[in-house]
């Protein structure tokens, strides 16, 4: 007897999705990708196998169901497909972008063994735009007020996602942000071109409109500590800072101009708006750009040079490409714009000419020997071949510690040997009673979704804390 | 919110301006400043907090048009609001009682200074001030500093007013006169408070000197306003904005200030460009 039973055909390759071509969009601040069409979203959709024990679920940090509203898209209702994945995700929009899913939900799905995962993040992106393109928001039902108010310290990826947990549950919810808008890294430090300021907007809106009140120009730890927003009545505080405080080389010529952290490059161009013609805050629009680090926020700095003028953009990393922590894909999109690597390659001291201007950078170059404590084979130096590297502009970008602003306004939070506040991983909570932490001011500089992991299992402690349930 | 309560021109270039701001007026501290931006396509500016009143919730900063911005700041009117507030920001003075106290401010600099001499002046210390600028016009609060001071000096470069010369050299005389001094704080631009912080370090005075190099957020993050301090390099936001006049090197925090120069030059020449076009 033959096997009668229907099998579901395996597609192996993904429906790739179409991007500005690079020699375009390297002069422009546009998104990169361009977005499934309902067509491409139905077609990858239907690759999903709708496994029985999905492991993408519990590989992502917010668990968002992932089979069932891949399925939804399948059969065509986008706007229901939306509403399951933000019964887990206030922000699929963004996370769709910049979540580093091969690492998560399709670095395990079942596909990948044979082909290429399912673009979960495509999908989930392609939901996202489509409800807000077509108007179809559906706002979830917000609990009747429980007389409880909790403040959030940060309005980057953390902090919107307590608020968003706590808003539905009947929570009085204010957000204090340090900047003039809110979105913390997802404003000041992520470019336009791979996540549009006005997405970021609507998704902040909706959580505006579910109730969420933003506090903007207002730096706790400065215009008021967190004892003082106790004593005006919140019941709970969660601190969700982020990892905002540049680190440098300590090079000798470090402090010439033109040399920038990726924080303050970044800045200027995404939240100051340095690209547009009648900008107010100036950015030095260099000729030859060099750009220090390996990870996504170096790529989004060689880029953005390119957008803001650069011939040449340059990357300097003392590993070799395969020790970059960068996703593959922002490595690649930088490539073909045309950013140059100089890989293996270690900066020594920054020049500069009479007036104080950069003029180069001096490098030696480096050769990997023994692994070191991250597991990565440690780089060293190759006596003798220094080598200089003409340039006008220096971006730093080789991570970023805590910001102290709370830890030291209230000194009996305890925090860590790095700086980072010391916060139980499983549910957020501090030394300090009723003070909660969550994102890279825990963890030091992590991504989006796992700062949003820990909002959410803050959010629930917090609720536990405040009205005795789970 | 943030509504300009009372606006007021202290000389043809400066200008004071009361502030509606509870918060900030109740946290401040002698030596913090604020940021602001004035509309909404404006760059952020930060500014010394040059007076305040807790009680009934105002500020005052004082500033001078110096580029597109501060002329920007000026275009506005009492009853205005400002786009954004924030603060206060930066390490507060460290005030004691420390025995006499010589305090020296040029130029719009005199504006920071003020409520450091009435804080030093209420902590019981013996005030000297000496504020100067390039004439007599540019002279500013200079009322409400001698009303703090038990001796106060007053130069402008020109000679219009008071000593003719510098403010360095005021103090220069002082000290060689033979008084004695157990700190020194001094405010103003850049090349005023290397002359004059070299003239009272080198006499061995302890001395602050609160600087205002080009930043943008004010909270840490950019790491735009760093300066070499003791051969280190500190943020002068959350480090500062005072530090040891000892260990600053100005030649650093002079040239990093003309970062931009070329970009302010280009854009007031455009802007009055503009201005031309529509009279």
């Amino acid at each position: 007897m033959t096997d009668v039973k229907k099998k579901k055909v395996i597609i192996l390759e993904k429906t790739p999705m179409s991007e500005q071509d690079p020699e375009v969009r390297s002069h422009n601040f546009e998104e990169v990708p361009l977005g499934y069409t309902e067509e491409e979203a139905i077609a990858e959709a239907k690759r999903c196998l709708q496994c029985k024990k999905p492991k993408c679920i519990e590989h992502c940090p917010v668990n968002i169901k992932i089979p069932e509203f891949i399925a939804l898209i399948a059969e065509g209702d986008f706007a229901g497909a939306a509403s399951k994945v933000k019964e887990d995700n206030a922000l699929p929009a963004i996370c769709g972008r910049v979540c580093p899913q091969e690492d998560q939900c399709e670095g395990v799905c079942v596909l990948s063994k044979k082909g290429d995962p399912v673009s979960v993040g495509n999908l989930e992106r392609f939901v996202a735009d489509w409800e807000r393109r077509h108007d179809a928001v559906v706002y979830p039902e917000v609990k009747p007020s429980n007389g409880k108010k909790v403040g959030i310290v940060g309005s980057g990826p953390a902090g919107l996602t307590v608020a968003g947990e706590l808003v539905k549950e009947g929570f009085d919810v204010t957000i204090f942000e340090a900047l003039h808008e809110s979105g913390g890294v997802l404003v000041y430090g992520i470019p336009e071109f791979r996540l549009p300021k006005e997405i970021v907007k609507k998704e902040i809106n909706y959580l505006e409109k579910l109730g969420v009140k933003i506090e903007r120009n207002f730096v706790v730890g400065k215009t008021a500590t967190l004892d003082e927003l106790f004593d005006e009545g919140f019941d709970a505080l969660f601190v969700g800072t982020g990892a905002g405080l540049p680190v440098f080389m300590r090079i000798p010529g470090e402090n010439a101009i033109g040399v920038y952290s990726a924080n303050e490059y970044l800045t200027r161009s995404n939240l100051m708006k340095a690209f547009e013609e009648d900008a107010t805050t100036p950015v030095i629009r260099g000729k030859r750009v060099v750009t220090i680090g390996g990870g996504n926020v170096a790529m989004d700095s060689a880029r953005s040079a390119l957008r803001l003028g650069a011939k040449e953009s340059i990357i300097v990393y003392r590993r070799s490409e395969k020790e970059m922590p960068a996703r593959n894909a922002e490595i690649h999109h930088a490539k073909e714009e045309g950013v140059q690597f100089h890989l293996l390659c270690n900066p020594l001291e920054v020049l500069s000419d009479e007036k104080g201007f950069v003029r180069g950078l001096r490098n030696i170059k480096m050769e990997l020997g023994e692994p070191d404590d991250s597991g990565r084979r440690r780089p060293v130096p190759i006596v003798g071949s220094d080598y200089e590297i003409e340039c006008d502009v220096v971006i730093v970008a080789i991570g970023n510690k805590p910001n102290p602003l709370i830890q030291e306004s209230q000194p009996d939070i305890q925090t860590t040997r790095w700086g980072t506040i010391e916060a139980d991983e499983e549910d957020g909570r501090t030394s300090k009673k009723f003070v909660y932490a969550g994102g890279d001011i825990v963890t030091g500089a992590a991504t989006v979704i796992l700062a949003m992991g820990a909002g959410k299992s803050a959010a629930k402690s917090i609720q536990t804390d405040l009205l005795g349930e789970d | 919110m943030n509504d300009i309560l009372q606006k007021e021109q202290l000389s043809e270039l400066v200008w004071r301006y009361r502030i509606d701001a509870p918060r900030i007026a109740r946290k401040r501290k002698a030596g913090q400043f604020i940021i602001l931006r004035s509309d909404e396509k404006a760059e952020r500016i930060p500014l010394t907090i040059a007076n305040g009143n807790a009680e009934e919730g105002w500020i005052e900063i004082i500033f001078q048009i110096v580029g597109l911005g501060t002329h920007r700041l000026a275009q506005l009117k009492e009853g205005d609001t400002l786009q954004d507030l924030v603060g206060p920001l930066g390490k507060a003075t460290h005030i004691q009682n420390f025995g006499r106290c010589l305090c020296i401010g040029g130029g719009v600099g005199v504006a920071p200074l003020y409520p450091i001499v009435t804080a030093l002046r209420e902590a019981g210390n013996d005030m000297t001030t000496i504020i100067g600028a390039r004439n007599r016009d540019l002279l500013i609060l200079e009322e409400e500093i001698s009303a703090q001071s038990n001796h106060a000096y007053l130069t402008t470069d020109d000679g219009s007013y008071g000593q003719k010369g510098f403010v360095s050299a005021v103090a220069e005389q002082l000290i060689s006169d033979g008084n004695h001094y157990d700190l020194a704080v001094v405010i103003g631009p850049a090349i005023m408070m290397k002359v004059t912080t070299g003239v009272t370090v080198g006499h061995g005075i302890k001395t602050y000197a609160s600087l205002n190099p080009i930043m943008v957020d004010g909270t840490g993050m950019c790491g735009g306003c760093r300066v070499t301090v003791h051969g280190e390099s500190k943020f002068a936001c959350v480090d500062g904005p005072e530090f040891d006049a000892a260990g600053i090197d100005w030649d650093q925090l002079m040239n990093r200030l003309n970062s931009y120069r070329e970009f302010e030059e280009k854009a007031i020449k455009d802007h009055d460009c503009k201005l031309g076009e529509v009279s």
